[in-house]
């Protein structure tokens, strides 16, 4: 090799040397803190007591009826059926009595399909729900959708009768 | 390769040109001098500062295999698993270094060069245990013969010196020890903590050499962290090494974080947060600690890529249920719809050269598998073969797209850009989202466990037949591998 060849080589080493300065260990510096909290109490026991306050999530769920604060999907689809159609009813009816109340509707998907398409399944579950409460007159401006994907599965198992559980929309008023 | 002698000794290295920071730096070594080793140097650093893009460090100026258009799988040949010997490094004075004493640094890099070597499954590493020191003299003048009495092909011998300025040069050699031959050497000068980068570097070194595959040991992984019951999963980013080591978490575990993607550079990591309470995708910052919103819309935002060149971001966005591949450049500005199909179209992967993406659609009644111009014009279905097919990731070497193939159980696939070609490379209960190694021969994915849920990030060759479970410290999804290390 040539000296000039060498003293080429030599301003690489050196330049890059300088272009590797700066490169320093990080701290483990996590993202701002946030409260939200998951599950919201769409997926929780009623807390009874003499004192529910009306147009609130606990009067909502003792209005509604067990599990009526949901409805259910078939693997890979979205539409909402009769059994769905009549919850949905009666869930409008209270949000008529409440038109202050403000809804949450979380769309899940079961573990059977992948995380990405999972958040788009559960959006597009969210949104149909949504869509039929507005068509009974429910302001679609009260009705929020929240995806949760697989992300955050009701029943644990890895059966038929889990996922079914599992593919659903949950309505949750707003506090 | 020939290893004429120089018109001079010594004459590079040995101090006088250390690193001006304590980056991880590549340097010659300073003992052993050849044109053979200033070539390599030189090309080193040509493919350091990118001018020789992923040419393969010490094969250069053999034939490097070129990246074929259409290579047949059979190429890379994994049939041979060869028997190497990794005696510790000598450490010729050995000094002690905020990372430990260099004779032990010795040994610790050989362990690492050796684990990396079996881990790729296509060597039979013995050593550095259980096999006999070695002195300096031996590392430029191998006793051929003794390891030829060890049934080994090929043998690496090397150094570890501690500079006046606290670094460590690490020399790494690589011999045939039945042609009596010298295949390649390679020096480092990294800083003691980041010894490991060098073991990384010569086993990429030694890999290359042998298989012709470009390199991909000294790189990182980007993944979930997950802790917690099935159903409320406490989901982390974390980083660490291609093979486990200097873990870290990013986030907290507060929000659940999902699908990180290392940008090309190793910067930032783009990544999904339930942060303000919705799935949105924002950029994390490494050195800041600082991250941001990709857009401002307040629809939710996933399944995040980068473009090769990281100038472009890839995402998929919900609108009224309705979901679209968007992208829209890292400094912000207007996105760009590029779908607009009724239906779920998500996810989706560059194409090496940025001209071509990959994507995901049910657009015809189930996740199919499409390709489309960067621009959103002639998409085309790929997939053919029957059951749901998801998350397509484009090989950076751009002759394969991996892919999860439903059909009940979930399997990670290989198949090439016109769908031809289809393998399956794994078989469990629920096997997701594969991530390709830098050289396009390896992939990562996790594995979820049926019933409880417990996740594991695992890798396997395209063979199908190395698959190895990688060390974390918890449960782990969602790995995204980064390109090798500048």
């Amino acid at each position: 090799m040539t000296n000039k060849a060498r003293t080429f080589a030599l301003l690489l080493i050196a330049s890059t040397a300088l272009a590797a300065c700066g490169k320093k260990e990080v701290e483990n510096l996590p993202p701002v803190a946030d409260n939200t909290t998951y599950g919201n109490s769409g997926d929780t026991t009623t807390p009874t007591g003499p004192t529910i306050v009306p147009g609130s999530q606990e009067d909502f769920l003792q209005s509604v009826g067990q599990m009526g604060d949901r409805i259910f999907f078939d693997t890979d689809r979205f539409n909402v059926d009769t059994a769905d159609q009549a919850t949905l009813q009666t869930q409008a009816q209270w949000l008529a009595r409440y038109p202050n109340a403000r809804v949450t509707l979380e769309g899940h998907a079961d573990e059977r399909g992948t995380r990405d398409y999972n958040l788009a399944l559960g959006e597009r579950r969210a949104n149909a729900a949504k869509n039929y409460l507005a068509s009974l007159g429910v302001d679609a401006s009260r009705i929020q959708t929240l995806s949760y994907g697989k992300e955050r599965p009701h029943a644990l198992g890895s059966n038929e009768q889990a996922w079914a559980q599992n593919r659903r929309a949950v309505t949750v008023v707003v506090r | 390769m020939q290893n004429s002698p120089l018109p001079f000794r010594g004459g590079v290295g040995g101090g006088d040109s250390q690193p001006l920071c304590n980056a991880a730096m590549p340097h010659p070594n300073p003992s052993p001098e050849g044109e053979g080793l200033l070539k390599h140097l030189f090309l080193f650093l040509l493919a350091l500062l990118g001018l020789v893009a992923l040419a393969p460090v010490a094969a250069a100026q053999d034939a490097a295999p070129a990246a074929d258009d259409e290579p047949e799988l059979v190429e890379f040949d994994t049939a041979k698993v060869r028997r190497i010997a990794v005696p510790a490094l000598v450490a010729p004075s050995p000094a002690d270094t905020p990372a430990g004493n260099s004779a032990t640094l010795g040994r610790q890099i050989a362990e690492v060069i050796s684990a990396n070597l079996r881990n790729s499954g296509l060597f039979e590493p013995q050593g550095p245990a259980g096999i006999r020191p070695i002195t300096i003299e031996e590392v430029t003048a191998p006793q051929y013969d003794y390891w030829k009495g060890r049934n080994v092909e090929q043998l690496v011998e090397g150094f570890v010196r501690v500079g006046g300025d606290g670094n460590l040069t690490v020399g790494c050699y690589l011999y045939d020890v039945n042609f009596g031959q010298e295949l390649t050497r390679l020096g480092f000068v990294v800083p003691p903590r980041e010894w490991r980068r060098a073991a990384h570097k010569c086993a990429d070194a030694i890999y290359s050499k042998l298989t012709g595959e470009l390199p991909f040991f000294d790189s990182r992984i980007a993944y979930i962290a997950e802790t917690g019951p099935k159903g409320k999963r406490v989901k982390r980013l974390a980083i660490m090494d291609s093979d486990g080591a200097n873990h870290r978490f990013i986030t907290n575990g507060q929000s659940t974080a999902l699908t990180p993607r290392f940008s090309p550079n190793y910067k930032s990591i783009l990544y999904l947060s339930y942060q303000d309470g919705n799935p949105r995708i924002y950029v994390y910052d490494i050195d800041s600690g600082r991250q941001r919103l990709i857009t401002a819309s307040k629809n939710p935002t996933f399944a995040p890529r980068w473009s090769p060149d990281g100038q472009t971001i890839l995402y998929s966005m919900a609108v009224a249920g309705n979901t679209d591949v968007y992208k829209v450049s890292v400094n912000g500005g207007s996105p760009v719809k590029l779908t607009s199909a009724p239906g779920i179209d998500v996810g989706g992967s560059f194409s090496p050269d940025g001209r071509q993406i990959v994507f995901e659609s049910d657009r015809g009644g189930s996740q199919q598998v499409y390709v489309m111009n960067a621009d959103g014009s002639n998409q085309r279905r790929i997939s053919h073969g029957g059951g749901r097919y998801a998350t397509p990731e484009w090989s950076p070497r751009g002759d394969l797209i991996a892919y999860t193939r439903i059909a009940g159980d979930f399997r990670v696939g290989v198949m090439r850009p016109d769908g031809s070609g289809e393998r399956l490379l794994t078989d469990s209960w629920q096997d997701e989202a594969p991530t390709w190694a830098p050289n396009g021969r390896v992939i990562q994915f996790f594995r979820t466990e049926r019933n409880s849920g417990k996740t594991s990030v695992w890798q396997v060759d395209l063979t199908g037949r190395n698959e190895r479970k990688l060390p974390t410290p918890v449960d782990g999804s969602d790995p995204a591998w980064g390109p090798v290390l500048p």
